[in-house]
């Protein structure tokens, strides 16, 4: 208790009040007020970092972590079992690949040289090299986060699709529907639950990542790439700006969780979770 | 339209569409998972090979690329060795605190009623839902204050204390399905709170230690954002960092040294990974796993 005291409520506190100070390398309290707030009003980036968190919240989200992921966990599911948990397994690989590893092979893969396998087939074609990263940003990261956000969706549904009874199914294909009769009309319905919870808990996860941003783009070019939480990580410890705003960055940061307690709220309201939680699942008391 | 009923030219009209859409799934499924198919590959065929033609065709067969082994590609950079050291014990280190402090945590919120139990198990949810970027400036403030910075005990209390509360959701999982009676036996027979829970309950257990530790220990191995934001000094790197300094010098350039050593961090994964992948896909879906 002491450790989930110390790591986890005393530097959610920390930062609060560290917002509203002026804080840099040498560590002193200045307490200022609103300032840091003020200058996040008139950031000239802010509006740009905005527009970036959420098009690569919600692009990654729709494309990836609920669509993808639901449509791999469709496909493994109808397929044969052995087949269908050898892709189960490779998707998982990602996101249990260091995270260095994992930016290492995308490295190569979008290399703006022609040693990296796309400029390398461009070349063998005749073409000339693309630089991948800094000409499509935002594709780079919606892609190389999605592949590893579909995974998550992907298990929880395969779940939930095999907790289906399959005579539902077998009655379905006695009538003659066929795959995708089955899909709309039986499978969609009955996981409407979990593909909510993944929606809702993706979408707080995707606000706050940024560890594959900052190892593949940097947020790069010219912050094209950089989400919120990459930018407050950049204003306290980024090495090539060397400014270490711990003040700024944590009034950002707070920021950051308003925007995500607003967020839970919102999904709370309109998916009606309370209606879930409403069947007896944890035992609390 | 054509004619419904079994004739045997409708059977075989179904089941030529039955096998074409099983084999468009297929198709989908290869060409879809290309990218990460591709990109393992890699991993091996580059570390064994000098540069790439057109980026993927291997020229010819080398060991050069593993010569970081036995010495530095930069002066500056520490022995590999010391590196892979620090690796364990980070791992290691994570996994030992992570499984100690919640089992007992969970045997605790589990066997036992006291005032603010219900309090502490939803406080764990609700920490869990904090963002890693609000806690790392205030994490940053308080591991400088306590001296552990450039240290790899402040990253392993850290990301320790970090992975708790999951730890805890799930082992208090495996302590309900375990039946009052044996508890109640082995203390009417004479043992104490602290024996029954050694050496009944803790054997019974044994498939959820199990998980939460190779989970840790996952974790731990991977550990990459608060290593690079707390520890500078070269002697405390891990492969993490190592490979971070290579990308950092060598962005674009050497992609041979870049594979092998990537492949020397991922081979335990791998191992783990391969003997593992059921059990995790479960506890995947019990519990969250943290970061995303």
């Amino acid at each position: 208790m002491i450790l989930i005291l110390f790591f986890f409520l005393a530097p959610v506190v920390i930062t609060a009040v560290m917002g509203f100070t002026n804080m840099d390398y040498r560590f002193q309290w200045d307490f200022i007020g609103l300032g840091n707030f003020y200058r996040m009003a008139n950031d000239f980036l802010v509006p740009k970092i905005l527009v970036n968190t959420v098009v690569y919240t919600f692009g990654t989200l729709a494309i990836f972590n609920v669509t993808f992921g639901l449509i791999l966990a469709l496909l493994t599911t109808s397929i044969s079992e052995r087949v269908g948990l050898f892709f189960r397994a490779l998707w998982l690989l990602p996101r249990f690949t260091p995270p260095v590893v994992y930016a290492a092979i995308w490295l190569w893969i979008l290399s703006p040289t022609k040693n990296g396998l796309l400029n390398g087939i461009r070349v063998a074609m005749g073409l000339k090299p693309i630089a991948w990263i800094s000409e499509f940003p935002w594709g780079v990261i919606i892609v190389t986060n999605g592949i590893i956000g579909a995974s998550m969706g992907m298990l929880i549904f395969t779940s939930a699709i095999k907790a289906i009874p399959r005579d539902y199914l077998w009655a379905a294909r006695v009538d003659g529907a066929s795959w995708f009769q089955e899909v709309r009309h039986i499978i969609l319905p009955l996981i409407r639950w979990p593909l909510m919870f993944i929606t809702a808990y993706q979408t707080l996860s995707l606000l706050t990542s940024y560890e594959y941003i900052l190892l593949i783009t940097q947020g790069g070019p010219f912050h094209a790439s950089e989400v919120w939480s990459l930018y407050a990580y950049n204003k306290a410890f980024s090495a090539y700006a060397g400014t270490y705003e711990f003040g700024y960055a944590a009034a950002l940061a707070t920021v950051l969780v308003l925007i995500g307690t607003v967020a839970s709220i919102a999904y709370w309201k309109i998916f009606r979770f309370r209606e879930m939680m409403a069947a007896p699942r944890i035992e609390v008391s | 339209m054509a004619k419904r009923g079994f004739t045997p030219g409708s059977l075989q009209r179904e089941r030529r569409k039955q096998r074409l859409l099983r084999t468009s799934m297929y198709v989908f499924l290869v060409v879809s998972s290309l990218p990460i198919i591709v990109g393992y590959i890699w991993l091996f065929v580059g570390a064994f090979t000098g540069n790439l033609v057109y980026g993927f065709v291997p020229e010819e067969f080398t060991l050069k690329n593993w010569s970081f082994l036995w010495k530095p590609p930069s002066a500056a950079w520490p022995n590999i060795w010391r590196t892979f050291a620090n690796t364990v014990f980070l791992a290691a280190g994570v996994t030992v605190i992570m499984v100690v402090v919640s089992t007992s945590a969970a045997y605790v919120v589990s066997r036992m009623y006291f005032p603010g139990r219900s309090m502490i198990l939803a406080s764990t949810l609700i920490l869990h839902a904090f963002p890693a970027i609000t806690l790392l400036i205030a994490l940053y403030y308080i591991l400088r204050a306590l001296g552990l910075l450039d240290s790899l005990w402040g990253v392993i209390l850290v990301r320790a204390g970090l992975m708790v509360p999951f730890g805890i959701w799930v082992m208090k999982g495996f302590f309900d399905d375990i039946p009052w009676d044996i508890e109640m036996s082995a203390l009417i027979d004479g043992a104490t709170r602290f024996q029954t829970f050694w050496k009944v309950m803790l054997p019974l257990v044994k498939p959820g230690i199990a998980a939460i530790a190779v989970f840790a220990f996952m974790a731990g191995w991977a550990e990459y954002i608060f290593l690079v934001t707390f520890v500078r000094d070269p002697n405390s790197w891990t492969l993490s960092s190592y490979i971070n300094a290579i990308i950092g010098n060598y962005r674009f350039t050497n992609y041979g040294l870049l594979a092998a050593v990537s492949l020397f961090y991922m081979f335990p994964v791998l191992l783990f990974f391969l003997l593992t992948q059921k059990l995790l896909m479960k506890v995947t879906v019990g519990g969250i796993k943290g970061g995303r």
